[in-house]
């Protein structure tokens, strides 16, 4: 008698932030993919805290143009992109996603996930180069071209760099720490998987000189707000990113760094 | 004195917060962010369905920067039709009754 073939799991469990998730998949092509690109951020044989089962579908059933939605409905917050479907429980801490077998699609999920969870703690994701030195983070915020990416090249080799894109900011007992995070940018590497308290946020300017300069805190939070990632423009979560900058300006320095790309910029720094 | 006053509420779609001087809101609708000066945050924070507008601007246009009240209101006037554009604040011109007032 032939035994019906059984799909065997090929789950991993990707922390980031203090957040395991177990990523479910019976794709062993498709846990290749995440071997490889969080490998730092594997941990295996530890327990999750949520678990996203992810279907693996033939591409062509995704419409390649549709733009990226995120919504609350019943509950549960639905995510849609032009690779993906995807949906996640935060009450049954379970999701489930729907994509070909690439690592973007999981990669987009993984940081709206993490946006999610993060809001209703007071923390959040930032376009935001991060770097620990001496113990303490220090954050380069900016939109495009502001020079996250360049800060993170011109560092030091005292300096371990958290990431060049996506700064990933949570509360721990009152205090703000940042984490290091596999979502890489135009430097294409992941960052360090270490968290360290964070001294200071920049708000970077290009400019002809080195200068570290007060900033009014209501512009401070004008400017946080703007690059803070979140993708769902739904009232409560709004609220709450709002609420985490306002905190967060109160209880961690915010000063605008003006710099010239060389290295003499990061002497100014920790 | 403007021939029509108005009255002024703030919106429930909307997190806002004063910071010093200023007052920084966020549409909850989508996610616009708006930035009041002093003056602006005044209007703001008077804002409470009840008190008309030519009051607002008497008591903290007029007499804190020695402007008519003609040109105050108007300015005013301005500044709140920008702000209900968007939907940051409900306009009437009657005042709000008691249980709608925050």
């Amino acid at each position: 008698m032939q035994l019906p073939a059984t799909d065997q799991n090929h789950d991993v469990v990707i922390e980031i932030g203090g957040f395991p998730i177990e990523v479910q998949t019976t794709d062993a092509e498709f846990e290749r993919i995440l071997m490889g690109r969080y490998r730092d951020y594997v941990r295996p044989g530890t327990a999750s805290q949520f678990a996203l089962r992810v279907e693996i579908m033939d591409p062509d059933r995704f419409d390649p143009d549709a733009d990226a939605e995120v919504w609350l409905e019943d509950r549960e917050w639905r995510m849609e992109r032009g690779d993906f479907r995807a949906r996640f429980s935060p009450e049954e801490r379970r999701g489930q996603i729907f994509q070909s077998a690439n690592p973007y699609s999981i990669d987009s999920v993984l940081r709206i996930v993490h946006t999610l969870m993060l809001a209703p703690e007071g923390g959040f994701l930032l376009h935001a180069s991060s770097a620990v030195r001496n113990g303490k983070a220090f954050l380069f915020s900016g939109v495009s071209e502001a020079g996250k990416t360049t800060m993170a090249r011109l560092a030091p080799p005292d300096v371990a760099l958290l990431t060049d894109e996506a700064s990933y900011v949570r509360k721990v007992d009152g205090r703000y720490f940042a984490y290091g995070t596999p979502f890489a940018g135009e430097f294409g590497e992941p960052g360090k998987n270490i968290s360290a308290p964070i001294e200071t946020l920049f708000l970077l300017n290009k400019a002809g000189e080195n200068r570290i300069e007060e900033i009014d805190p209501a512009i401070a939070v004008q400017r946080l707000l703007r690059n803070i990632l979140f993708f769902a423009h739904e009232p409560s979560i709004v609220r709450q990113v709002f609420e985490a900058a306002v905190a967060f300006v109160a209880e961690v320095p915010v000063r605008q760094l003006s710099f010239f790309p060389d290295r003499r910029v990061w002497e100014l720094i920790g | 004195m403007a021939a029509t006053d108005i009255y002024l509420t703030q919106s429930n779609d909307v997190a806002a917060r004063t910071i010093g001087d200023d007052t920084l809101i966020m549409s909850t609708l989508d996610s616009t962010i708006f930035m009041l000066n002093s003056v602006g945050s005044a209007i703001w924070n008077s804002a409470d369905g009840s008190t008309p507008l030519s009051r607002i601007v008497h008591e903290h246009l007029c007499e804190e920067f020695e402007v008519g009240e003609e040109e105050a209101f108007a300015d005013a006037k301005e500044f709140v039709d920008q702000l209900a554009t968007h939907g940051i604040l409900l306009v009437s011109e009657t005042p709000a009754a008691p249980k709608e007032i925050q």
